[in-house]
């Protein structure tokens, strides 16, 4: 009895405490009010994966996740340098986010059924970021031109990722045996493959792209045609923080959002001052905080969409800068192209 | 005993009162035991009792029954037959072998390698003393993790594939792995054979086993060597010279009077070596060999079940290292002095 008395005592105080915290009126999240105590967003990215998030030459890490990072430092904090990133391998990201170790994971995370469930992993993932399909490398020397070929041979993977499931499942169904090479993170398993170890690697496509951009011949390595699997990959938070987990939602859908509406990080600032002086402009003045409170009610400053735009610029800018043609990946945007160019982002309305 | 003497007729002085209880050297001990007894309990009970709270709150609460669901990976190499429709329970066994393979087989090479160069340590030969202190100390001021990553990336993953494949004696190195002669097919000893440009033997270990087992032994061994040394130093110089007056020479008198003497000094530490020998074993995940912990990851990431996993790491680590030391123990009563 006085136990459940004194819980109950404690989550009343742990509440107000939240609530003073948090500083408005939005619904508390615990999240949310420990980063703005911190002053900082602890954000966890891979580190090793060119295109996504490395480490660039100044010191800071580069890439779209690591961008993400900040788009969500700017919306939560106002200030895009305020991110504090924590490089984690695949096999310890979901552990670090459950401990609260980190407060988000932007890192490749396909979004499945027992990572969201309550009775499986728990979390709580955002709309799909990035829409990317298992593929495997080979080095072109070696002849090989598809799974089938590569019967009796090893195949490097890193552990406790979708993709090594995925390789069981198809090498199952082809009746083709193999020997997984099983490594922690890529830091070990592409060194091994680009030695000589394996046959070949399997990750998602986009992955291999961009770590062969960073290998010493490129062009010695090529994706073989078929995929194994669809890997729509997404930004992972805990599923008990359900406040948190909107917030993170609808920046992805403001980074979306701001490519649709043709607002990018060079003309957010001319756009706003249009948008303050024309009270026609109903939706972009929703969109862009100038009424309603829709940041409020997220628990997010009413301007976040600006700070984000102005912050990283928006998923095209961010989709061409670290991924698209001009860069060492040369990604096509394909699926992840707008709903209205034959892809598949579309952000629900922001109203 | 002596049968007890008659009373003493004389009156005995009073005995001298007793102390308050929170003084008496009979009470004392057992009460302040008894308080950090209690203290302790109320630390562990705080602890479990706060982790199911959050497990409850997180929906987390420990259950088991994920160890009976199909894995859905494959494990290469394995000793047990695994395939990734297996339960998880399965894999996690097949991971356990993997580790107990390393570890025995690292456990006979450390001790052979380490007591050969601790007795190089009191070789008359210059060359070969001080080869054995250079290997003492480069080895064990290097990490462990570190020599494993060069093991493997720079050592076995250097090794050229087919007929330019480094060949001894009854053993393949190569890239694609270890090839080592052995009984074949109708007990017919066979040395490694090159088929079709790919080898071929009896014996086949892959080069991740090979550069985890190298690490470990080359590791492990240094410190061996130096326990192997502090036990021969340990043997007193007068049994040196008693035996070189009776004319052994200096192997048979290593081999016959100093060795068995300094065992007793030489397995507590033995011991503890094998146990650290086998814990570092879990550092096979650095180099792609699929053992507990690397199993245990995947099935942690898998199944999102954190607190189940590590309990089972730990028990199982602790089970290992626990019979080792039971195992070494027995063998310690053995060796010790039989005092008269």
């Amino acid at each position: 009895m006085s136990g459940a008395l004194r819980l109950a005592a404690l989550g009343g105080l742990v509440a107000s405490l939240v609530g003073c915290a948090a500083g408005n009126d939005a619904p508390g999240s615990p999240t949310m009010a420990k980063i703005r105590e911190r002053g900082r967003l602890v954000c966890a990215v891979d580190g090793a994966v060119p295109g996504f998030s490395t480490v660039g030459p100044g010191g800071a890490f580069v890439g779209i996740d690591a961008d993400f990072c900040r788009a969500v430092a700017a919306a939560v904090l106002g200030d895009p340098t305020k991110v504090e990133f924590r490089p984690v391998t695949a096999g310890e990201r979901f552990v670090a986010l459950g401990s609260g170790e980190v407060d988000l994971l932007s890192i490749s995370s396909t979004h499945t059924l027992s990572r969201d469930a309550a009775g499986g992993n728990a979390l709580s993932f955002g709309p799909v970021f990035f829409y990317d399909g298992q593929g495997v490398m080979v080095p072109a020397a070696s002849g090989v031109r598809s799974l089938r070929e590569l019967e009796g041979k090893p195949i490097c993977v890193e552990s406790g990722t979708n993709t090594e499931l995925n390789l069981a499942d198809r090498m199952r169904e082809l009746g083709v045996s193999y020997q997984p090479l099983r490594f922690q993170s890529g830091e070990q398993a592409y060194p091994a493959y680009e030695q000589g170890r394996c046959a070949a690697i399997t990750s998602d496509s986009s992955l291999l792209a961009a770590k062969r951009s960073g290998f010493k011949q490129p062009a010695a390595h090529v994706l073989l045609p078929e995929l194994l699997s669809k890997e729509p990959s997404a930004k992972v938070t805990i599923q008990a923080d359900p406040a948190w987990a909107d917030a993170v939602r609808w920046v992805t859908h403001t980074l979306v959002q701001a490519e649709e509406s043709g607002l990018t990080q060079a003309n957010i600032e001319a756009r706003l001052a249009a948008a303050r002086r024309d009270p026609s402009q109903a939706e972009a003045r929703r969109f862009l905080g100038i009424e309603g409170d829709f940041g409020r009610q997220l628990g997010l400053p009413a301007d976040f969409t600006v700070r984000v735009v102005k912050a990283v610029g928006n998923y095209g800018e961010l989709f061409e800068r670290h991924l698209g043609r001009a860069t060492p990946l040369g990604l096509e945007r394909g699926l992840n192209r707008l709903w209205n160019r034959g892809g598949l982002h579309i952000a629900p309305p922001f109203r | 005993m002596a049968p007890v003497p008659p009373a003493d007729p004389a009156p005995r002085p009073a005995p001298p009162p007793s102390p308050p209880w929170w003084r008496d050297r009979r009470i004392v001990p057992w009460v302040v035991q008894a308080v950090v007894g209690l203290l302790v309990l109320l630390l562990i009970a705080f602890l479990l009792g706060n982790l199911v709270r959050n497990l409850t709150a997180a929906g987390l609460l420990l259950s088991w029954r994920w160890l009976q669901q199909p894995a859905g990976f494959d494990i290469s190499e394995s000793v047990i037959p695994f395939n990734a429709q297996l339960p998880y329970w399965r894999a996690l066994a097949a991971g356990l072998v993997n580790t107990i393979r390393a570890v025995l087989v690292g456990l006979v090479g450390a001790t052979l390698l380490g007591t050969l160069v601790g007795m190089a340590s009191f070789s008359h030969n210059g060359l070969l003393r001080r080869l054995a202190r250079v290997y003492v100390e480069v080895v064990r001021n290097i990490p462990l993790l570190l020599q494993l990553v060069f093991w493997y990336f720079v050592v076995f993953l250097s090794f050229p594939n087919g007929v330019a494949a480094i060949q001894l004696p009854g053993v393949v190195l190569a890239k694609s792995g270890l090839y080592i002669a052995g009984f074949g097919e109708g007990l017919r000893w066979m040395g490694p054979t090159l088929v079709n440009g790919v080898w071929q033997a009896p014996v086949r270990l892959s080069v991740e086993f090979g550069a985890l087992l190298t690490g470990l032994i080359v590791y492990s061994g240094a410190f061996i060597a130096e326990v192997v040394r502090g036990g021969i130093a340990a043997v007193p110089k007068g049994q040196w010279e008693a035996a070189s007056s009776l004319g052994l020479s200096w192997f048979a008198t290593l081999r016959r009077i100093v060795l068995p003497q300094s065992l007793r000094v030489i397995v507590p530490g033995l011991n503890t070596q094998y146990i650290s020998l086998a814990k570092n074993s879990s550092l096979a995940v650095a180099v792609g060999y699929t053992d507990l912990y690397s199993v245990a990851e995947t099935t942690l990431n898998q199944t999102g079940r954190a607190v189940e996993v590590i309990l089972v790491l730990l028990a199982a680590y602790l089970t290992l290292d626990l019979l080792i030391s039971a195992l070494m123990n027995g063998l310690n009563h053995l060796v010790q002095i039989r005092e008269r």
